[in-house]
């Protein structure tokens, strides 16, 4: 299928540039650049890291987390006006009512969905794709646990603070770093075909910022082989799912207990009603409201919803001015800018490299230092290389792995990127690839304690739409375990809880309140979340589609 | 607003300079893109909202799956709308769901064998070695080959040939015989993951640990240290050294070297 490439795919001054790449390799192969200073580090972060780009945050004004800052296109969905008119709203009519309802099919959905179905309870799992259309099933790097002799969990411990800056909650990390070998053996008998030695051990390499080598892989399908076993395994055991099905807002009973959601069928664009004694939010990240206008590595559904909707039912956010931009998003060629390049290829050897063919950064610093060295290099010291379309962007020396690890080792280790580039003609074993930072993870989230559950009682949180167990900075390999952590302490604490609670009365009176605090604080009432999808029309087409009404709509 | 539609081009492509424009039919109707643009992007600018069809945009879920012809030539062809770039004359029509039987199964009754496999999927015996799977997987999987060794009961070899799969279904709605290609092929990695590759030791090891909380009293005592003591303990860890290490040469935590 891979066209045979008969023209060069690399334009003439790219080629030039590559040419200085491959001039310095053989030096390189035995190179190592040094790991920066502390101080270097923060001061590199300060002046070069996007997040602190004067201008882009700006002030949240109502709910939970007045006085803190967010970016502006995140703001623009946590302050704004609801999908339905919450006065007007017939809640009496009960659609769906269930124990548990787990909002989103990604991976912390799916494990808190199995788990709370395995405790007894009755589980509603509804998503705004299909199953699985998800950021989990495009993790490609791996999922990290200490569960080799040389690395006791407080080893990864320590990582995960020092890779957060400190700001993580530390009782959120000594679950996940405790839970995590209990993931690998949930992992194992439900069989998920991790990386082995012959003897059954664990193929581990390191990830940016680990101490150890503790990165667990499948191919580089690390994600899409967990969710698609949490798939199959959700189908095996009858849970009930609707797809292409989002909630659009929380309810609550005259306690101030969550107690369900509005599900909005996406197709149909009918509402119903879901009474549920306990509720899980699942919703993933927020790469697809493209903060500062960066591409984005994330899935076609990442846009905030979870958070929204809890932000409105009471729940604080932290850190939501913490965004993680993956160092290595595709510069080239155009149609598959913003996709990602996973860490695995710098875990493997690959260096980063500027015009001049030199390194400039040590390639497993932390994500936050290494992509602020690569907009520095592109930027203040103009030592990128420009593609057509007038982006700039680094070279990964994706051969030099092959040079390290011997002929096909990137076929066999590297699968899906090998295609990826092929797919563009690019051969990655013989040529380098060029790349920027992408918007790749939401660091910040929903507030949520050891046992999930956030600061609204009933309401569990799991997975990318959390935070606290990253602070202000994600290692790579500690989300696919977040998720499948929190994803089953979610479903357990759901379960457990809904056991002794009773279905009230449904209110959506907490919105109508947010309401008036937006529009005291002058929030323009045009402003509706959830987003739902992200807006790709073209100008001319939304000035085409200008004043009409829906098909279905002419009554 | 007058449509300004130009005879035939769904999107009023007049406003746009022919030049660096293909032309494409999306269900057969005519629209002019940019040429550079993938499958999707292209439905796109086209003006189309997608709901069906696009999961993860990046090569990995299987929602895009799409069948396409050009203009001149008979041959049906297939591709993943988010991984490949318009040419001109394609006739496009995507398949985001197929009906294919998924079959109902515990995992933890069943044996590595044919006989799971064939229980679950009878009809996968069928398979006449046709080909035409392997023909239309976007991913080049080598589909009929491991529709042969899963018919000879190797849970492995099907495990390892099928892994790449993204469970578009391309393959299963070419096929002849109705088999359902890429669930046997889960079912196969799912058996070999649970019972044919051995158990990790280390990690039955790591758990007895864990189960009489052998480390809580470390973490915790971390948890109650100054942040600057924490950060001096993070600042001097000593990195195991990146190079190929099986886990018998593996340096212990305190032999280890420190930063490179
Ligand atoms: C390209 C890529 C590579 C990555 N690589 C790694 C890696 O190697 N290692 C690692 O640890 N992490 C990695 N990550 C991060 C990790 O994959 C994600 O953070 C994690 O999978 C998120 O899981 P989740 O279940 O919280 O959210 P998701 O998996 O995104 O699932 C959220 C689900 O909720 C649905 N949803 C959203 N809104 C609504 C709504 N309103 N109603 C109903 N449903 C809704 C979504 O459609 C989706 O199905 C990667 C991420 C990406 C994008
Ligand atoms: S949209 Fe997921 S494979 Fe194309």
């Amino acid at each position: 299928m891979a066209n045979q490439p008969s023209t060069d795919p690399y334009p003439k001054h790219m080629r030039e540039a590559i040419k200085k790449v491959e001039a310095t390799r053989t030096r390189r192969m035995s190179e190592d650049f040094p790991v920066l200073s502390a101080d270097d580090k923060a001061s590199l972060l300060k002046k070069f890291h996007p997040d602190h780009k004067a201008g882009e945050l700006v002030d949240i004004k109502v709910g939970p987390s007045k006085g803190e800052k967010s970016f502006k296109e995140i703001e623009s969905v946590i302050q704004a006006y609801s999908r339905v008119d919450p006065k007007g709203f017939d809640l009496s009519k009960i659609d769906f009512d269930v124990d548990v309802l787990v909002i989103g099919g990604g991976g912390a959905g799916s494990s808190a969905a199995l788990v709370a179905n395995e405790a007894g309870a009755k589980v509603l799992l509804v998503t705004k794709l299909r199953l699985g259309d998800a950021n989990t099933m495009m993790a490609q790097g791996g999922i990290q646990a200490a569960d080799k002799s040389n690395d006791p969990p407080s080893q990864h411990f320590l990582d995960v603070m020092g890779g957060g800056h400190y700001h993580n909650f530390p009782e959120l990390v000594k679950a996940l770093v405790l839970d995590a070998p209990y993931v690998m053996k949930w992992l194992q008998d439900l069989g998920a075909m991790f990386d082995k030695e012959n003897d059954g051990t664990y193929i581990t390499i390191h990830g940016g910022g680990t101490s150890r080598k503790r990165m667990h892989a499948a191919r580089d399908y690390s994600g899409a082989e967990i969710m698609r076993t949490l798939k199959d395994e959700v189908i095996n055991k009858g849970i009930e799912v609707l797809e292409f099905s989002s909630a659009i807002e929380l309810l609550k009973d005259e306690e101030g207990k969550c107690a369900g959601a509005i599900l909005y069928n996406m197709e149909t664009e009918e509402h119903f009603v879901c009474r549920a004694k306990t509720t899980v939010i699942a919703t993933g990240g927020a790469g697809r409201l493209h903060v500062q206008g960066f591409p984005t590595s994330n899935h076609y559904g990442a846009t905030a919803d979870g958070i929204v909707l809890a932000y409105r039912a009471g729940a604080p956010f932290v850190f939501m001015d913490a965004i993680q931009y993956h160092p290595t998003g595709s510069a080239y060629p155009e149609q598959i800018l913003g996709l990602l390049v996973t860490e695995k290829v710098r875990g493997l050897g690959a260096q980063l490299i500027n015009i001049d063919g030199d390194q400039f950064v040590y390639p497993l610093e932390t994500r936050d230092v290494v992509s602020s060295a690569i907009i520095r290099e592109c930027g203040e010291r103009s030592k990128g290389t420009k593609t057509l379309s007038d982006v700039y962007g680094i070279w990964l020396d994706s051969p030099m792995i092959e040079l390290k690890h011997g002929k096909g080792a990137i076929k066999k280790a590297l699968p899906a990127m090998a295609r990826q580039y092929e797919r563009c003609d690019i051969d990655m074993t013989k040529d380098p690839i060029l790349i920027y930072p992408t918007q790749h993870y939401q660091n910040g989230g929903v507030k949520i304690n050891a046992d999930a559950e956030s600061d609204v009682p009933n309401l569990f949180i799991a997975g990318e739409a959390t935070g606290g167990v990253h602070g202000r900075n994600r290692l790579m390999g500690n989300s696919l375990l977040d998720i499948l952590v929190f994803g089953r302490r979610a479903g357990k604490n759901a379960a457990a809880r809904s056991k002794d609670t009773k279905a009230g009365k449904l209110s959506m009176n907490h919105v109508d309140t947010f309401h008036k605090e937006l529009k005291s604080a002058g929030i323009p009432e045009d402003r509706i979340s959830p987003a739902l999808l992200p807006d790709y029309r073209r100008p001319e087409t939304v000035e085409r589609q200008k004043g009409q009404v829906p098909l279905s709509g002419r009554v | 607003m007058a449509a300004k539609t130009s005879g035939k081009a769904g999107n009023a492509a007049v406003d746009e300079s022919p030049a660096g424009m293909v032309k494409i039919y999306i269900m057969g109707k005519q629209y002019a893109v940019p040429e550079g643009l993938t499958i999707q992007k292209a439905l796109e600018y086209a003006g189309l909202t997608l709901l069906r069809g696009c999961g993860c945009r990046g090569g990995f879920c299987g929602a895009c799956g799409t069948v396409y012809r050009t203009e001149g030539d008979y041959k049906l062809k297939v591709a993943l709308a988010c991984q490949t770039v318009v040419e001109d004359g394609m006739y496009l029509t995507q398949i985001p769901f197929y009906p294919a039987n998924k079959a109902i199964y515990d995992i933890e009754k069943l044996t590595p064998s044919l006989e799971s496999l064939v229980q679950a999927y009878p009809e996968f015996m069928r398979c006449v070695q046709c080909n035409t799977c392997r023909k239309v997987c976007p991913q080049d999987i080598e589909v009929m080959q491991y529709m042969a060794t899963a018919m000879r009961g190797d849970i492995a070899k099907t495990a390892d040939l099928s892994f790449d799969c993204i469970m578009c279904g391309l393959c299963a709605s070419r096929c002849p015989a109705d088999t359902v290609q890429y669930y046997v092929g889960i079912l196969a990695r799912r058996l070999y993951g649970k019972y044919v590759a051995p158990e990790a030791k280390h990690l039955a090891d790591r758990l007895g640990e864990l189960d009489t909380g052998k480390f809580d009293k470390e973490i915790d005592d971390m948890i109650k240290m100054k942040q600057e003591d924490l950060r001096k303990l993070y600042d001097t860890r000593d990195i195991e050294p990146a190079e190929e290490t099986t886990e018998t040469e593996a340096v212990s935590a305190t032999e280890a070297g420190t930063d490179k």
